[in-house]
């Protein structure tokens, strides 16, 4: 990817009005996926709304590529029905889905240009050459690629590359378009810049319903509008991006998630009128977002790393205090590793004190309530 | 002066790495260079050791010959032709169609390189010969008096012949470019509307290429020199450039003309490698 297409901050934006699809929901109706005895997606029901970008995450095995190849039409289901639109399409085969796919290793025809790498789904589809023409050089000026038309794939950087796939998936103006890991590839600047530019390219296609495939919880926070966390073949947690990092429903979520530090606590006074339950850490007294827990359940304490704080304010009124164990200066970042009565607990702050304690030190740690979540503890998942 | 001569004399410094050139060319001289020069000398020799350039226009203006190498060619193409044919269709089932068994297919259709060529000519002759499974079952069933399927003895027999033998030839590469074809290509292809037809002319075709170049060079250089199947069917006028050849040596002694046409068949091999050699390096085989 060139650095001059990247600086470039319309170029999203310059033909993306044309290319806008019309875009569709889709619904997954207890869809499951088998090979043999061996079930890989346990019966599956989920919308996506039109418009709208769903992140699938979780580990690898976990079922998110299934899912989305049974959308595709690659993968037939065991059991359940997928709808795009109004469209039942569990039956058809995948050139009558109506669809754009883009993948990790990009896939383009290596013995084709850029422009008939483009065209390629559009003559697929008996356009006529007008239609074509103005599609591909639309297409190509959205994802800003309008002046490599002529190049072969293999004259193209990574992040180029990626580019002419979004372009040529966009072409045939999908009704979904799938993302399955599209950013695994590329190394770790150009990813970040590239999850900038489809956040952008979405603004410019609100109506363009996408499934986004990926193990990466940054790419999915940055741009999905829901996230869905698989584990084992199933949906472990579903919602909108900041809900379900705010207020994770399970121990998976919170740890996938975020890497959330989980602190082991027992409700003493449930849920008041300001959403807030009180908690025993040990000896601390701590503040928490609760649900419907009861006196005496045993909780977690959901608390992200960076809320976390070394000194005290009018928010941070919880503490608690560990033991130092490890510090990992990372530039802007520093991460703190510390021991919390057992429970490891990371820290990462942007600012400390000029005289950082030692390894072995005991350390106050600060945060405010209302940062916080508390689960249950037996919501493993 | 001493001196200068001296700045001149570099001290031997011998590579003992390079000497080893010396024993695979020995072996290649003695064991091919030197009966192929045997062959192009005898082509100019009479059979008293006298140069005849005269025989050398006789025989390549003669009838027998030019029959001979348009069969030889004829055959060849027609053979590649079908094997390319034939190859690309199985490979792209085998490769592209799943169903159980299919790797065992595959190395079946390889046994055909391990076995004798003639025995596959043998086999056809109990299955379409005049008195083979084929016309007997068509004689009992139709009350026939003479054999119905006569193709065995003519030239498509032989093509036919050639044709299953030389297939795995095809099969080979193509199944080795097909495994290496990224499926993300095909998958990406069909979600953006296009029907298989299309997939495999516009994605696979053009990724197997090379291979069906190497595979289609060697069936054609592999069956302009087929002698056993051709000998063994004895089909009736159907004589190539190899059968020409053995007749005219062992049959005739006629050892001037053997070579002379043993020369035309190994330039015309030599002739159809070079071809070879240029499109596999201009496509990177």
């Amino acid at each position: 990817m060139s650095a001059v297409a990247f600086t470039g901050t319309s170029v999203m934006d310059i033909d993306a009005a044309k290319i806008r699809g019309a875009g569709s929901n889709v619904h997954f109706d207890k869809v499951s996926v088998a090979y043999g005895a061996h079930v890989v997606l346990h019966p599956l029901t989920l919308d996506i709304a039109p418009g709208e970008i769903l992140a699938m995450i979780g580990p690898s095995g976990s079922g998110k590529t299934t899912a989305l190849r049974a959308v595709a039409g690659f993968v037939r289901p065991a059991s359940g029905r997928i709808r795009i639109g109004a469209t039942d399409v569990t039956d058809l085969p995948p050139y009558e889905r109506g669809l754009g796919m883009v993948v990790q290793n990009y896939a383009l025809f290596p013995h084709m240009r850029v422009e008939d790498n483009v065209a390629f789904g559009l003559r697929a589809q008996g356009a006529d050459k007008a239609l074509i023409a103005e599609r591909v050089k639309d297409a190509l000026g959205t994802v800003g690629m309008a002046t490599f038309a002529r190049r072969y794939p293999r004259e193209l950087s990574g992040g180029q590359q990626q580019r002419v796939a979004i372009a040529r998936a966009l072409a045939v103006r999908p009704r979904v378009l799938l993302l399955d890991e599209p950013l695994s590839a590329l190394d770790a600047q150009i990813r970040r810049n590239m999850v900038e530019e489809i956040a952008r390219l979405h603004r410019s296609l609100p109506g363009l319903t996408i499934l986004y495939v990926t193990h990466d919880q940054t790419e999915a926070l940055t741009l999905a509008d829901k996230i869905a966390i698989m584990r084992d073949g199933r949906v472990c947690s579903h919602g909108p991006t900041t809900e379900l990092y705010r207020r994770p429903p399970n121990r998976f979520t919170a740890e996938f998630l975020g890497r959330a530090n989980l602190l082991p606590v027992t409700i003493a006074e449930p849920v008041g009128s300001k959403g807030l339950a009180t908690a025993r850490h040990g000896d601390s007294v701590l503040t928490g977002a609760g649900r419907d827990e009861k006196a005496g359940d045993k909780s977690l304490l959901c608390i992200r790393p960076q809320h976390l704080s070394l000194t005290a304010d009018a928010e941070h009124t919880n503490r608690i205090v560990g033991t130092l164990r490890d510090v990992h200066w990372q530039g802007e970042l520093t991460h703190l590793v510390l021991d919390v009565d057992g429970t490891p607990v990371r820290v990462s702050a942007t600012k400390l004190p000029i005289a950082l304690p030692e390894p072995g030190a005991r350390v106050p740690l600060f945060f405010a309530p209302t940062d916080t979540s508390l689960l249950p503890e037996d919501s493993g998942v | 002066m001493s001196e200068a001569v001296a700045l001149h004399a570099p001290a031997i410094r011998r590579d003992p790495g390079k000497f080893w050139i010396v024993p695979p060319a020995a072996l290649l001289v003695l064991l091919f260079f030197y009966p192929l020069a045997l062959i192009a000398r005898q082509a100019f020799l009479d059979d008293s050791g006298v140069a005849n350039a005269a025989e050398i226009f006789r025989v390549l203006h003669s009838r027998f010959f030019l029959n001979a190498l348009i069969n030889t060619v004829t055959i060849s193409v027609a053979a590649t032709a079908g094997c390319l044919i034939v190859g690309l269709v199985l490979a792209l089932i085998l490769a592209f169609v799943p169903f159980p068994g299919s790797s065992f297919i595959a190395r079946l259709i390889d046994t055909f390189i391990a076995l004798p060529t003639f025995l596959v000519t043998l086999a056809f002759t109990f299955l379409y010969g005049s008195a083979g499974m084929l016309n007997t079952g068509l004689m009992e069933a139709f009350s026939l008096p003479l054999p119905p399927v006569d193709f065995l003895y003519s030239t498509w027999g032989v093509v036919l012949a050639e044709v299953t033998v030389y297939t795995p030839f095809i099969l080979r590469p193509l199944l080795a470019a097909f495994s290496l074809v990224d499926r993300g290509q095909i998958e990406a292809a069909s979600v953006l509307g296009a029907r298989p037809f299309r997939i495999v002319r516009q994605v696979i075709l053009p990724a197997a290429i090379p291979a069906l170049i190497a595979g289609g060079s060697l069936c054609l250089l592999l069956t302009v020199n087929e002698f056993g199947i051709v000998l063994f069917i004895g089909a009736k006028g159907v004589i190539t450039l190899p059968l020409l050849i053995y007749g005219k040596a062992i049959q005739e002694s006629a050892y001037q003309v053997a070579c002379i046409i043993a020369v035309v068949n190994i330039a015309l091999s030599l002739g159809l490698f070079g071809l070879y050699r240029f499109a596999a390096g201009r496509l990177g085989v």
